[in-house]
Order: C-alpha cells, then sequence, then structure tokens
C-alpha cells in the first residue's frame, strides 16, 4: 500500500508534524501548540494546493534530511530557508515557496533557517500521521499527537498517501521580514511595577536567551523589579502572554506553553506580532513597545488581509 | 460573580471573580466555565478556569473583545451545572521510595509520619483547577497542621504520579516535570492517560478527590 514515503537520515534540531493546533483543552492543561509560525503554514499548505489544515512538518535552526521512495511528487518549502535536492550525486539549489519535483531516491537535505528559527515542509499530498483531539500537532511535553507525541527520530519512515498530480511550478513571491520591535498590549498586572521598571521594560533591550523553544521565550536584560509580589494566585495563560519571573527576567509564553502559571504578567504581544516574534532566533536583542487594544486590533485585520492577498494572489 | 472583565492582550477576556481563594468563588468559576463551553458563541477557542479567575481565548478573525465581553456579560447563567462533578478515589503507596519528602515534613511540621498520612487521608480534596501540564490537579485544602513551604530548590525531575502538598494544596504530577511540592507518595493509577482520546483526564475542575493508602504490594499489583 504505502510504496511512497521517506526515510530519516538525520532527524534535525526540533522536527515535529503541526496542524493549525487544538482548540479547546486549555482547561485539562493541553495547549494550542500548531505551527509556530501560522502564517508560514499556511502559505505552505497554498503551494501544495492542500486544505489549509493539512499537517506539515515543522523543523527548526537544522532540519531534516530525508530520503525520498515513491512516485513523482511535488513538495515545498516555507520560511527563510537554506535547503537543496541530493539527485544522483548532484546538488540542486533551491528557492522556498515554489513547488518542486521530489523524485525516487532523491535525498532531500534541509540544511539551516536563515537568521531565523522555524521552516516548513509541505507536499502535494499528506503525511500520514495520527490525531489526537482533533489534532496531529505534536506535543513533545504532553506526549501527545503525530509520531506518538514525539520528535523525529533517525531511521524512522514517515508514509504518505493521497499524492496529488504535479503541481505547476507556480511561486509566491514572499520576504520574511524581520522584526525587533514587538508591539504589546499591558497585561493585567502592570501595576505590580514602579515607573521606573516599566520605563525599562518599554525602552530597553532585551536578549533572546538560548532557553527558548516551542514552550516560551526566555530574555535577558536589565531586571525587572517588583513592587507589590513576585508571585500571583496561577491563573490562566495565552499565548503571547509576557511573565516576570520572580528573578525579575521576562518570559514570553508560545504555543506550547503551561496552561496556567503564578508569576505577574507585565503584558501581552499582539496577535499580528506573533508569527514574527517566534522567528527571532537566540542571540537576537529586541525592544517592547506599548499599544492600545484597539491599534492592536486594527494592525491585525491588515495581517490577515496581507496573508490573504498572498493567498488570493497565487491561486 | 465577574467583578471585572478586561482584555488579556488582543485576543483573549480576562475575567475576575476576587482575589481569595475558596471554594464558593472557584464554584463561580467553574459555573461561567460550563456555561460558556454551553454557550456555542462564536470564536471562543479556550477557556481555562483557575481559583479566581476565568480566561477565554477567542479566535480575533471571527469575534472581538467587546462583542464576546458583552455576550459573557449578558451570558444567563443556569445553575447547578456541574453535572461531570464527581467524587474520585485516588490510591497512593507511601513506601519510602515514593514519600520522596516525608522526612523534611516531620521536621518543618513537627508532626510524627503516622500523623501527616492519617491527617491527610482523612479529608476529601476539591480540585479548583487542571493543568499546567496536562491532566494536573490542583487540590485543597489541606488541614492548616500539613501547610508546608515548597521545597527552596524544586526538583529537576519530580517522578510521574507523585503526590505533592504545599501550603494548602495538594497536587498530582501527571507527566514527569521539574516542580517544588513536598511529594508524600505515588498512585499507580494514571491520571492523564495520552491514550484516550476522549476525556484523557481523570479529575477535571470542580470534582472532589479522596486519596487512601495502599501497601506497595498492592502498588505493584495496580501497575501491571
Amino acid at each position: 500500500m504505502n510504496k511512497n514515503y521517506f526515510k530519516v537520515l538525520r532527524p534535525g534540531i526540533n522536527s515535529t508534524f503541526q496542524d493549525n493546533g487544538r482548540n479547546n483543552f486549555y482547561h485539562i492543561g493541553i495547549p494550542f501548540s500548531g505551527a509556530m509560525d501560522n502564517r508560514n503554514f499556511i502559505l505552505a499548505n497554498t503551494i501544495s494546493n492542500n486544505e489549509i489544515n493539512n499537517p506539515v512538518l515543522e523543523f527548526a535552526y537544522q532540519g531534516p534530511k530525508l530520503k525520498y521512495i515513491g512516485e513523482n511528487i511535488s513538495i515545498n518549502v516555507t520560511g527563510d530557508v537554506n535547503f537543496k535536492i541530493i539527485r544522483k550525486n548532484k546538488n540542486l539549489e533551491l528557492s522556498c515557496y515554489e513547488n518542486i519535483i521530489l523524485e525516487n531516491n532523491d535525498c532531500l537535505d534541509i540544511l539551516s533557517t536563515n537568521r531565523s528559527v522555524y521552516g516548513y515542509l509541505s507536499i502535494g499530498g499528506t503525511f500520514e500521521v495520527d490525531y489526537y483531539l482533533n489534532s496531529c500537532s505534536t506535543n513533545t511535553k504532553a506526549k501527545i499527537g503525530a509520531n506518538s507525541g514525539e520528535k523525529l527520530e533517525k531511521g524512522q519512515i514517515i508514509h504518505l498517501k493521497n499524492i496529488k498530480k504535479i503541481l505547476p511550478k507556480n511561486k509566491i513571491e514572499y520576504l520574511n521580514s524581520k522584526i525587533e520591535n514587538i508591539r504589546i498590549i499591558k497585561g493585567p498586572h502592570f501595576d505590580y511595577f514602579s515607573k521606573d521598571a516599566i520605563d525599562s521594560f518599554l525602552s530597553d533591550e532585551f536578549n533572546v536567551t538560548k532557553l527558548s523553544d516551542r514552550m516560551g521565550i526566555r530574555l535577558k536584560g536589565p531586571k525587572i523589579s517588583n513592587i507589590k509580589n513576585t508571585n500571583i494566585k496561577s491563573e490562566g495563560l495565552v499565548k503571547g502572554v509576557i511573565q516576570i519571573t520572580a528573578d525579575g527576567d521576562p518570559i514570553i509564553m508560545l504555543s506550547d506553553h503551561g496552561t496556567i502559571g503564578g508569576y505577574p504578567k507585565i503584558g501581552v504581544v499582539i496577535s499580528a506580532d506573533y508569527d514574527k516574534l517566534v522567528q527571532i532566533p537566540p542571540g537576537s536583542k529586541i525592544k517592547f513597545k506599548e499599544i492600545n487594544l484597539k491599534d492592536a486590533e486594527t494592525i491585525f485585520k491588515l495581517y490577515e488581509m496581507e496573508t490573504q492577498n498572498l493567498i488570493s494572489n497565487f491561486k | 460573580m465577574i467583578k471585572n472583565i478586561s482584555n488579556l492582550g488582543d485576543a483573549a477576556l480576562y475575567c475576575d471573580f476576587g482575589t481569595e481563594v475558596n471554594k464558593e468563588i472557584n464554584r463561580n468559576v467553574i459555573n461561567y466555565f460550563n456555561n460558556l463551553r454551553d454557550s456555542n458563541f462564536l470564536g471562543i477557542t479556550n477557556i481555562t478556569p483557575s481559583y479566581n479567575k476565568l480566561v477565554i481565548s477567542f479566535d480575533l478573525k471571527l469575534t472581538s473583545f467587546a462583542k464576546l465581553k458583552k455576550q459573557v456579560e449578558n451570558l444567563e447563567l443556569k445553575k447547578n451545572n456541574n453535572p461531570k462533578n464527581n467524587l474520585i478515589k485516588i490510591p497512593v503507596c507511601c513506601a519510602e521510595e515514593f514519600a520522596l519528602d516525608i522526612k523534611r515534613l516531620q521536621k518543618l511540621l513537627k508532626i510524627n509520619e503516622a500523623k501527616i498520612y492519617e491527617t491527610f487521608f482523612s479529608k476529601n480534596y476539591y480540585c479548583y483547577m487542571t493543568g499546567f501540564i496536562a491532566g494536573m490537579p490542583f487540590l485543597g485544602d489541606m488541614d492548616k497542621s500539613l501547610f508546608a513551604k515548597r521545597l527552596e530548590t524544586p526538583r529537576v525531575k519530580v517522578p510521574k504520579n507523585s503526590i505533592g502538598i504545599t501550603e494548602q494544596f495538594c497536587n498530582i504530577y501527571t507527566f514527569e516535570s521539574p516542580g517544588g511540592w513536598n511529594i508524600i507518595g505515588k498512585t499507580p493509577v494514571d491520571i492523564f492517560d495520552n491514550k484516550k482520546n476522549t476525556e484523557p483526564n481523570l479529575i477535571n475542575p470542580g470534582d472532589t478527590i479522596s486519596f487512601y493508602p495502599i501497601s506497595k504490594l498492592e502498588y505493584e499489583n495496580k501497575y501491571e
């Protein structure tokens, strides 16, 4: 049956299957998960002419090296990614956001993401993956979703199904812009911090540390000192919440975050900046800028229109 | 009732029910949670009850803070909307190798081991919320004589299924996880079953839990 498959020659640093994520299970401790950079996830499935929620393979920093066995298949890679196909000992240099034909015995080598974190591999067809609570998104903490809740492992086989006819070699012209200024809305514990601490939070630079993953980004910079209490009674968190730990360091919650937390929330990253936030690699510097809810809503509408334009121009 | 609704970012409501931690406030939170689950308000993607807050996440493509806030404010609450709130009995083995912090607690609380367990097992506990890690229940309230601080240095790895206590609360580590609660035993029951595709968590907010002691032999038999 399954004559089309990838064999994993190198798994990469953090390669997991993801879709749009899992709704309505925060109350039992299960976060959204899903592709970190939602726009690049949508573009990957758009180029493959798939359902918008089709599973993709997400990778971080260094991606996987995959040997392909099967009939010709269209694939594409989104993000800011350096990758190649090795065909009969020749290297084919390729670009993101376009359909590429993969042939039997080809080796797809996703070398690295460039000054970013996440990239996506989509196929004209479907990765055969397990679903759990209406989503295939892998959550390695709760060990749920595709691949028994684990990252890709060396030597494993990824079966493919519903292979489509070869897709036209269309390309989306898209450049991943980088940001350094992250726009935020005040959080419910803004007044736990002194004026000096808030001034520093909104004007100084913070370093993105290596202790950053799908759960969160840990920042180092000036200590944000607390004038009320460094702990609160644990309460619900959402993607993009910025908590200040007892040590005075900010930590931004990302898609696989713990569902409740007990540190004061100084702010929340606006929805429109989330896809770009997750792409900021360790070693970078970022700054926060406060805006109001109304502006955040308008900026999100524009961001969403931009995504829809990219999709409709392709089709 | 909800004292105040504010925005948590641009895609969530932060409903404040007060600052204290008690069952009365938490039952209000859970009553809202259950009613909202049945409401079918457009765009809700997650509802997180906690001790005295309720966070409602939504899809900004489908609704907005102002729209959803109005709907929540006008929500007609059905009373006693807690049909699922059960009494659940959890076996605990207190063998030395599982009760990692019992020696520390004896010193800290100045009560002997037998008395600690007698007090712990004599009460029923109410589930205020579940979360942080998948399925982890936050239960209370402990008897005052057992109020203990967290470990000064949290453990990097608390074994899965450990029972922990701190201040007025106890919990069950549903996965191996970092943590600073005082560990007094271990259950052979999986509180979160990641093989089950419906209702994977044994304990829900609002449930009542009673713990009972089992021997090492019973623990091993149950585990198989």
